[in-house]
């Protein structure tokens, strides 16, 4: 029988060790899995490169991480923000490395990984500083930049249901990168607000087949730290 | 000199988004353009984090922080309207099925080359955020700025000195001034604000601005 259900959190991410890459959904908090990410500072993992939209919004979720001194380096598109205080500390402090990429180039080089293409060319960047040194083509009369695929060892996502094979569906703009993460870790665990019996989620709405989910834990919104 | 305020120059944005678009309006000064939308025209605005058929805020005490905007405040979805993930999103930017962008700007060049996401300051913190996929990615690209900074310079250059967004993506520049067409074949006066005159653009901007208005 395939039971992807943990009991809870810390259980459910015991193995993220240190100097792991990790995927984590989210656009500022909406989609950022709070209680995962609790679960991993618990842990006192340590050098961890983060993939992610923001750097961390207010104190919670990805900003606790930074704050805790856990990550090592983060992906991201939109690092300073008016409640990313976390980061523009360690950043200034020179405790954190930075590597910016263009929202729908983060977006598209992690389908890339998730969907085994060896690289894309992506018009968005091209010459700009964020190309800087990188490949070009023109296809077409258009100007390309090669950008490789972002995988990661593990992708933290927040969904809405799930069931024990893994059947995603998701809560309005808190989807976001949860999908694409998803496909592109080794292991992706999703915090989900409550568990479904097999058959319950409409198979023409699932959003991410369970094939991309290795983990669940749910979480019930009550018990939420938003709602704490 | 006669000049818009923010308002205005959001009315005047509006006043040229067309029944039936799709349209994405950037964060900060663009997003005042919802405001404006003519009541008659069904237009429909995308935002970048995975919603189209987007609604006004929400009354105060009904906000449901899972249902925000780019620029994470809380709005609504209009019936009809959907969510996608990322990946969808930015393929509606990347892949040109976005007709209208509008985005605001640190400098545009004549060209129609866009500089809206760093300063390039040593000390600045750089993010980028979407602005690069949404420069090149709509049909449409337009911009929505004041035309000279708080110093008195003109932020349409002949070639910009910030950091680039993109390449020859703006067509339209709205300020608060005049509307200028850029391009390939460099900038033109469309439209001066009343009391305003072509020639008074060309001193401002120090720019040999084409025009097919009366001077």
């Amino acid at each position: 029988m395939i039971d992807k259900q943990f009991t809870d959190a810390h259980a459910a991410v015991a193995d993220i060790q240190d100097g792991a890459s990790v995927m984590i959904g989210g656009f500022g908090t909406a989609g950022m899995p709070d209680e995962l990410i609790d679960a991993l500072i618990a842990r006192d993992v340590r050098d961890v490169t983060v993939i992610s939209n923001n750097a961390g919004n207010g104190d919670t979720g990805l900003a606790a991480l930074v704050r805790e001194g856990r990550v090592r380096k983060i992906v991201c598109s939109f690092p300073r923000q008016a409640d990313s205080h976390h980061f523009d500390t360690a950043f200034r402090a020179g405790k954190i490395e930075l590597e910016l990429v263009p929202q729908g180039n983060l977006a598209a080089r992690i389908q890339a990984a998730g969907a085994g293409l060896g690289a894309i060319f992506t018009p968005t960047g091209y010459g700009t500083l964020l190309a800087d040194g990188k490949e070009t083509r023109t296809i077409d009369g258009r100007n390309y930049v090669l950008e490789y695929p972002i995988r990661a060892d593990f992708a933290l996502i927040k969904a809405l249901r799930g069931d024990r094979w893994g059947n995603l569906v998701f809560s309005k703009t808190a989807r976001n990168f949860g999908p694409i993460m998803a496909m592109a870790a080794t292991t992706t665990i999703a915090q989900i607000a409550e568990t479904v019996p097999l058959g319950a989620l409409d198979p023409e709405t699932v959003v991410t087949p369970g094939i991309f989910v290795q983990r669940i834990v749910a979480i019930p919104r009550a018990a939420a730290r938003s709602a704490a | 000199m006669n000049r818009l305020d923010r308002d205005q120059m959001a009315a005047r944005v509006a006043r040229d988004i067309p029944e039936g678009a799709y349209v994405n309006l950037g964060i900060g000064l663009p997003t005042k353009v919802a405001n404006f939308l003519p009541a008659d025209r069904e237009i429909l605005l995308q935002s970048e984090n995975g919603l189209l058929g987007m609604g006004p805020a929400p009354a105060p005490g009904e906000e449901d922080w899972e249902l925000i905007n780019a620029g994470k405040q809380a709005v609504t979805l209009l019936p009809g309207g959907c969510y996608f993930h990322h990946g969808d999103s930015f393929a509606m930017m990347r892949g040109g099925h976005i007709d209208i962008c509008v985005l605001g700007a640190f400098q545009v060049s004549v060209k129609g080359d866009l500089a809206n996401w760093h300063t390039g300051g040593a000390d600045a913190i750089p993010a980028v955020g979407g602005a690069m996929d949404l420069a090149i990615g709509a049909k449409q690209t337009f911009v929505m700025m004041e035309l000279l900074t708080r110093q008195g310079q003109s932020k349409l250059v002949e070639a910009c000195t910030y950091p680039l967004t993109g390449i020859g993506c703006v067509s339209r520049i709205y300020t608060d001034l005049g509307v200028f067409a850029v391009g390939p074949d460099g900038a033109r006066v469309v439209e001066t604000v009343d009391g305003v005159s072509v020639d008074d653009l060309r001193t401002l901007t120090a720019l040999p601005l084409g025009s097919a208005l009366a001077v």
